[in-house]
């Protein structure tokens, strides 16, 4: 093993997917020298190369793109700012960062075919390695462990990069929104979808998936109702589905036999923080993403987040928006005038409330709090963060789509001293 | 008189539309929360129209597949034929993106075009 010491890097970003580039391009804009982005894959673009479907876009450049179009706009954009990328650089390790001065500074170990093992150092860092998908191994499946069980994801990969078809007879566990749209692009391939199975008693992708990825195709959904065993080996021969009653607990002799070759899983994903974790940033447990500020920075005043590393968001959009303030900010923190302010005010989920992002606010800039309840309500509902810093009535609220509150600097800059932490709430109005 | 049950997609609340129509002629519309459901409905029964999305075979580029992708929306029911269209024809490298992959594919009026690129 060989260890290069190599140039300084002002802003460097760790991931080339909505969020990374957007961060790295912000970076340049406020002014940073020298911004890499490093990114494991054989080019830059995350998660949305193989996202080969339209919806991508409408918030930014108000026409839905698919994908790769949506990343191209932003890749050529931050080329054109002078941002560096570094494809087939996979970031394996970092180290808790150092003071040197008044000033934090960070470092991290790449690999890379073209350069092997190095140990780069930054000014500021911006995590922006995206999400997982939850594996089957994560479930408890009873039965056999055959082939032909894929998260949708990867089945994504292999049929929208590769040109495989993963099977021919599918059944999709779960309803994100990867496996909604899995099911039209295998349909569309030639195979059938003998059903999508959901373990609650909602769908958790968005509406307009079932309307376009389902109905359109007469694709069956099926509430309440769950994987329990896998059948065949060494290839998938079928899967026991079952029903679930209202305690959450399989109803006894609902067993159902269904045949298929192929398994996608759509189950869910999970922010990506190895990295995190190594460099001894404290971690949301609602979130599984570090804690963050409205700043987007974390628990290390050099490293900023954004992006699905810091929570799963519903639409590239968003991340994008969020990974512009990640890189601008991680940009004014190296030329050391990252302006903060003055307060450190938690923001802690109440009533109906899953989860939160950021979660803590310092009246720095106006922002966008995100946030996702955690049972549905169908009708008229109230979303409040207290000491009055935002209400407003929603028409619905699902844990499977974001809500937003728009938070004011000068409100939260405002408020008396002995307010430490805020609620966030969603009730039936 | 025909009827149609379908989810309005205007906004993200998503309302279960009833709709009444007559050859594609809107004759009546429930289960909307908003107007905006009455237009969506009367577009649905005349036909609906969707973003068309695949990928097409590329021979010796740095991937075996390019995005592709309608130009506009095109009917729905016209999707696994334009599919096939597609399925009939493999790429040369270089591809551009916003290339035109075929032109008025099927008489539909609409081009399919490369969603990315594949350099060589
Ligand atoms: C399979 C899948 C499909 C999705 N489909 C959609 C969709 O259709 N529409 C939608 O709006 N959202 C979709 N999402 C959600 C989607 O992740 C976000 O919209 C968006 O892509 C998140 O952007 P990101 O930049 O945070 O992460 P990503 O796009 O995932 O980018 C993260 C990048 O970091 C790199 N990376 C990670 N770890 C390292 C490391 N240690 N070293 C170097 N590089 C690293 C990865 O290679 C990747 O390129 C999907 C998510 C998944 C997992
Ligand atoms: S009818 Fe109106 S409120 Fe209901 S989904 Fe359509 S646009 Fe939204």
């Amino acid at each position: 093993m060989t260890a290069a010491q190599r140039k300084w890097i002002d802003v460097a970003v760790i991931g080339a997917g909505p969020a990374g580039v957007a961060a790295a391009c912000a970076a340049r804009t406020a002014g940073a020298g020298r911004v890499v982005v490093f990114d494991r894959d054989a080019e830059p673009g995350g998660i949305l190369q193989q996202c080969v479907h339209t919806g991508f876009g409408l918030h930014t450049f108000g026409e839905e793109l698919t994908g790769p179009e949506y990343m191209h706009r932003y890749i050529e954009r931050a080329r054109r700012a002078g941002v560096e990328f570094e494809p087939g650089a996979a970031v394996f390790g970092m180290e808790k960062p150092e003071s040197r001065g008044d000033r934090q500074s960070a470092a991290f170990w790449v690999s890379s075919a073209r350069r092997g093992v190095e140990r780069v150092e930054a000014g500021a860092v911006v995590l922006a390695m995206g999400c997982r998908e939850r594996p089957a191994g994560a479930l408890g499946l009873a039965g056999t462990r055959p082939s032909g069980v894929y998260t949708a994801g990867s089945a994504q990969r292999l049929l929208n990069m590769g040109g495989l078809l993963p099977g021919r007879r599918a059944a999709v566990m779960g309803t994100g929104d990867i496996g909604l749209i899995m099911a039209r692009r295998m349909t569309l391939e030639g195979a059938s979808i003998v059903g999508v199975f959901e373990i609650m008693p909602w769908v958790s992708g968005l509406r307009r998936n079932v309307a376009q990825c389902l109905d359109d195709f007469g694709i069956h959904y099926h509430l309440n109702s769950s994987v329990r065993e896998l059948r065949g080996y060494p290839a998938l021969e079928g899967a026991v589905v079952e029903k679930i009653g209202r305690d959450g607990k399989p109803i006894q002799g609902s067993e159902e036999f269904i045949p298929c070759d192929t398994l996608l899983l759509a189950v869910g994903l999970i922010p990506e923080n190895e990295l995190t974790r190594m460099a001894g940033i404290g971690i949301n447990p609602a979130t599984n993403g570090p804690v963050v500020n409205d700043l987007m920075q974390t628990s290390c005043e050099c490293v900023f987040a954004a992006g699905n590393a810091v929570a799963v968001y519903d639409l590239a959009d968003f991340v994008s928006r969020e990974g512009e303030r990640a890189g601008r900010n991680a940009a004014m923190y190296a030329m050391g005038r990252l302006a903060k302010g003055g307060r450190d005010i938690a923001v802690i989920p109440g009533e109906n409330v899953r989860s939160a992002s950021p979660q803590i606010i310092t009246g720095t800039e106006d922002i966008a709090l995100y946030l996702r309840v955690s049972s549905p309500i169908e009708g008229k509902c109230r979303l409040e963060v207290s000491e009055g810093l935002f209400s407003a009535d929603l028409r619905c609220a699902r844990p499977g789509e974001m809500n937003t509150a728009r938070l004011k600097a000068s409100d939260i800059a405002s408020l008396p001293h002995y307010i430490h932490s805020v609620a966030v709430r969603v009730k039936e109005a | 008189m025909e009827r149609m049950k379908f989810l309005c997609v205007s906004c993200p609340f998503g309302c279960f539309l009833t709709a009444e129509h007559e050859g594609g002629k809107l004759t009546g519309v429930s289960g909307n929360a908003c107007p905006a459901g009455e237009r969506y409905a009367a577009r649905e029964v005349s036909g609906p129209v969707r973003s068309f999305t695949t990928t097409a075979r590329v021979d010796g580029g740095m991937l075996p597949r390019c995005p592709v992708r309608s130009r506009s929306p095109l009917p729905l029911s016209d999707f696994f034929a334009v599919k096939r269209e597609i399925d009939g024809i493999t790429l040369k490298p270089p591809v551009e993106i916003g290339q035109t992959i075929i032109k008025n594919v099927l008489e539909t009026g609409v081009d399919i075009i490369a969603s990315r690129s594949i350099p060589s």
